[in-house]
């Protein structure tokens, strides 16, 4: 079986707000100096819920790919460390400032030419965006079935089951394979990958495909000019307020000020 | 210049949702005075329409199938695309909910078109909607315009305020759609909420990491009782949660449920903006914890830096003392 982990490479979302800065004439954010981008983490568990049913059920070859310019090698790299067999890099400049429309779009073209795809493994949202609609998307142009927010993913007599996490409950589902899951948390930490495998991943070379390579898409589908949304603007909204530390000489005294408070304020 | 709109429905039973209210209000705002319709998939659809068109809907496209009371995506899609090919709306507004998350991308990419998901406020622009919406983890926030259409929206709980609506009836329109899903249902189970649910609380008392274990939470649960159950909820951070000390379903944050209380209490919450970006609407935050640079205390009105195991009873003290 053929399994696809998408992943992408993202600004580290455990930035501290305080070094968390916009760019406001670009509507980008700021990279943090001193933190390095890391591997979406919803995608570093895609990759682990892929990995196990291949433990699981043995002969599966998982391709990791990624849509970005040449750092989102990083991404390729650390999953193929953590086991998967082949990378791939989708990189040209006439994907850049698309969407999240585009991205679905060029990710299912890449799919549909590996042409033997039975499970495609996806992150509930990107942690930068927190968009979550990537993995629909795939789902929709490629006509295949799609489970979003999965906590347990398995894959026997071609079929694919996913119990998912709902806001008020927990649902299990079928699907037929080729099909789309996207991951959460709820499914456990991501391996980490040992040093010897990292060696391994970072001599694997990463196979590269720009737009010529797929050929059911123009310059015109893709990137600015495809792309359905358009950020307008970006900017850190003001929700500091001024706290007020509650005195008092011990636990009981503070305590009694702030219920004395609260109880002033009528939200006692 | 009025704009057509279509609001996707979720009732539960009889009663429709809250948020759905919310929704038909904002789109009779955003309508300026055109039209306003509602999808409603389901055993009791037809009686839910009278209730979405005295919230203001003028039109509802139903289906009273059974087919469609348990949510399959794949299956409700096609429902949506027939009453969106009908109506030919300027902009679809669903709720940020299990149903919206599924159901909105899944739209846009059939209508060839583009969805902002989790939006707290759509405005129209002169004449072009604009979406915004929290990202980077609730750091920043993200306005988007629309270069296809229809424009597709999920909207989060509480964004907009629930005005009165015109209390009229309304033309039903009946779906068609005989799809068939890809997908089968093979287990469901819903949490049962004992008592007050987490997003109808007034106050909500969150816990978090630095409780140190499962233990911490009974502490809370006494502060709740301290208060009144029928006024206090408890909630939990993701590493609370992603370390089996609260269920998952409590969990508070971008990943979890976005409650808008009139006091939230953050116990040894260290305040990460994915966790503020559930619970920054309160109206009132407290937080308790033992590190003076905690962010939490940023976002807060009042804050006491302690050991919660000190500070949590002597509230209850405090609280019982009167
Ligand atoms: C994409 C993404 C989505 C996420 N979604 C969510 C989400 O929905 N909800 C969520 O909560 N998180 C979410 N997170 C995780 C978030 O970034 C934080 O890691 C998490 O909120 C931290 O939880 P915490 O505050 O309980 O733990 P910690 O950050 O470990 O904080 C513990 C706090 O307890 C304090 N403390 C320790 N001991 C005591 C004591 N005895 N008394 C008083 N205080 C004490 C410490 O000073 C510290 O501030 C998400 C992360 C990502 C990347
Ligand atoms: N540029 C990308 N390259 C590869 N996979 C991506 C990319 N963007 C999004 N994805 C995948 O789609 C998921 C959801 O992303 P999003 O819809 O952007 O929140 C991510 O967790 C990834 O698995």
């Amino acid at each position: 079986m053929h399994f696809v982990v998408c992943a992408k490479q993202i600004l580290d979302p455990d930035t501290p707000p305080s070094a968390f800065k916009i760019d406001e004439a670009k509507n980008e954010v700021i990279p943090a100096p001193g933190i390095a981008p890391v591997l979406s983490q919803f995608d570093g568990i895609a990759a682990e819920a892929a990995l196990r049913i291949k433990e699981k059920i043995g002969d599966v070859k998982i391709t990791v790919i990624s849509l970005g310019k040449g750092s989102a090698q990083a991404a390729i790299k650390q999953v193929l460390a953590m086991g998967a067999d082949e990378g791939l890099l989708l990189e040209d400049d006439a994907f850049e400032n698309g969407d999240h429309y585009t991205t679905a779009l060029v990710l299912s073209e890449a799919i549909k030419k590996l042409g033997d795809v039975d499970a495609v493994f996806c992150g509930r949202q990107a942690a930068d965006w927190d968009m979550g609609q990537v993995g629909l998307g795939i789902s929709q142009l490629l006509d295949i079935p799609c489970a979003i927010i999965g906590k347990n993913v398995d894959v026997s007599d071609n079929k694919m089951t996913v119990e998912r996490v709902l806001l008020d409950g927990i649902e299990t589902v079928e699907m037929a394979l080729p099909a789309v899951v996207t991951v959460s948390n709820e499914l456990g930490e991501p391996r980490y990958p040992k040093l010897q495998q990292i060696m391994q991943a970072a001599k694997k070379t990463v196979t590269k495909w720009n737009l010529d390579d797929l050929e059911n898409l123009n310059k015109t589908d893709v990137g600015e000019a495809g792309r359905k949304l358009k950020l307008e603007k970006l900017f850190i909204p003001d929700n500091d307020s001024d706290v007020e530390f509650i005195e008092g000489e011990n636990a009981q005294e503070k305590a009694n000020n702030l219920v004395a408070k609260l109880r002033e304020a009528k939200i006692l | 210049m009025s704009k057509n709109i279509m609001v996707i429905g979720e009732f539960d039973n009889d009663q429709i949702s809250e948020t759905t209210t919310e929704l038909l209000s904002g789109a009779t705002k955003l309508s300026a005075g055109g039209s306003v319709s509602i999808v409603l998939l389901g055993t009791s659809s037809d009686l839910i329409a009278s209730q979405a068109f005295a919230a203001g809907a003028h039109k509802a496209y139903i289906s009273s199938s059974g087919d469609y009371d348990a949510f399959l995506a794949d299956k409700w899609v096609n429902a949506v695309n027939d009453a969106i090919t009908k109506e030919n709306p300027d902009l679809v507004l669903l709720e940020q909910s299990s149903i919206g998350r599924d159901l909105g991308p899944r739209l846009a990419f059939k209508l060839d078109t583009g969805v902002a998901m989790d939006c707290v406020s759509i405005e129209d622009d002169d004449g072009h909607f604009k979406a915004t919406r929290p990202c980077f983890g609730g750091n920043a926030r993200a306005v988007y315009s629309f270069e296809a259409s229809p424009a597709i929206a999920t909207i989060r709980a509480k964004s907009f305020e629930i005005m009165q609506g015109d209390t009229g009836t309304g033309d039903i329109v009946q779906i068609q759609d005989t799809s068939v899903s890809k997908v089968t249902i093979t287990n469901r189970e819903v949490f049962t909420i004992e008592g007050l649910s987490l997003t109808d609380a007034p106050i909500v008392l969150c816990g978090g990491r630095g409780l140190g274990g499962p233990e911490g939470f009974d502490m809370i649960q006494a502060l709740a009782e301290a208060i009144g159950t029928d006024k206090a909820a408890l909630g939990s951070s993701r590493a609370a949660c992603d370390l089996g000390w609260f269920p998952v379903a409590n969990q508070v944050g971008l990943t979890g449920k976005v409650v808008n209380p009139d006091l939230y209490i953050g116990i040894a919450v260290s305040g990460a903006s994915q966790h503020m970006a559930g619970c920054s609407g309160s109206k009132t935050i407290v937080a308790i914890n033992k590190d003076p640079d905690a962010n939490m205390f940023k976002a807060s009105r009042w804050g006491i830096v302690g050991d919660y195991k000190e500070v949590v009873p002597a509230l209850i003290d405090a609280i019982n003392a009167k």
